[in-house]
């Protein structure tokens, strides 16, 4: 057992930072859904909003920013999956011609 | 020959270093998996949003955003726990480790309890999955969402267990990080959940 594998360790404050961060962003989103009614953008807002959340929390509290690459591949086709899913799905329902 | 190959097996020979970074590489691999099983929820939620966009309106106003808010600071709140957790686990702090998993789990119950006040306040007001396709959706998606919750808890008792009986050091925290991603994860995808269900339906 190597002591001394080149493994990042993130310190405690980084992660109250990230954590203060989140917080931030989450009376963001509910104060532009709830108080700014955006309307049609609404929805995009608040998806832009929740990546960036999102990818905080892979980056940082998943440690996804210090992991090799293999690791992102794997952690980012899942993602291109599920836009091929919603994207091809919408655009088959939403191109159909009933009869 | 055959006998020693087959001892040869049997034999616990991978390296600490190698096994904690296959079991990490094999959890993000599950949690790929993972994504797209609530995907094909979020896929239909897309397509039913697109075609009744009123009825996406009107439904969700009937949910309690407060409670899906507060539930959101602290599911948010015991992943910061979580990860303090394993860098304390790596730094070898036991006695922090304990007392970060402990709380992480007290946060994943109480969002829980929270839940089960919203269904019951849903039921109520005889609101159920076949009300309309938004709660079918909301109660479906939450739902799932929840069963990840239960099964994340017991994967951290777990964990708790063993951290107190001393097995985790700074040298050996596979099940920390790798229970923690997991914890993780159900984060992320409720970090989606809050605005789609309870904002802006």
């Amino acid at each position: 057992m190597s002591e001394n594998h080149d493994e990042h360790i993130t310190p405690y404050k980084t992660y109250v930072i990230i954590w203060l961060i989140l917080m931030a962003l989450t009376v963001i989103t509910v104060y532009v859904a709830r108080e700014i009614d955006l309307g049609s953008i609404n929805l995009f807002v608040a998806m832009i909003i929740a990546s960036i959340k999102a990818t905080i929390v892979a980056l940082f509290f998943m440690h996804l920013k210090y992991e090799d690459s293999i690791t992102w591949v794997f952690a980012l086709y899942p993602l291109f999956l599920l836009s091929l899913l919603i994207g091809l799905t919408s655009i088959d329902v939403f191109n159909r011609i009933v009869p | 020959m055959e006998q020693l190959t087959a001892d040869h097996v049997h034999v616990h020979h991978i390296d600490p270093v190698e096994e904690y970074e296959q079991s990490k590489f094999g959890m993000w691999l599950f949690l790929g998996t993972e994504i797209l099983l609530f995907g094909g929820l979020f896929a239909t939620y897309a397509i039913f949003r697109a075609k009744y966009p009123e009825m996406f309106h009107l439904d969700h106003l009937k949910l309690d955003w407060e409670l899906g808010a507060l539930n959101t600071i602290i599911l948010i709140g015991s992943s910061m726990t979580m990860a303090i957790g394993v860098t304390a686990s790596k730094k070898g702090n036991n006695k922090l480790l304990i007392i970060m998993l402990a709380i992480t789990i007290i946060c994943g119950l109480v969002f829980g309890f929270n839940k089960y006040l919203e269904y019951t306040a849903k039921f109520a007001h005889h609101i159920y999955p076949d009300t309309s396709i938004f709660f079918s959706l909301y109660f479906m998606m939450t739902g799932l969402h929840m069963l990840h919750v239960f099964i994340g808890l017991i994967v951290l008792l777990i964990i708790m267990i063993l951290a107190i009986k001393g097995r985790y050091s700074a040298s050996y925290n596979t099940h920390v990080e790798v229970g923690g991603l997991y914890w993780h994860l159900i984060d992320l995808i409720w970090i989606y959940l809050f605005p789609l269900l309870y904002l802006i339906g």
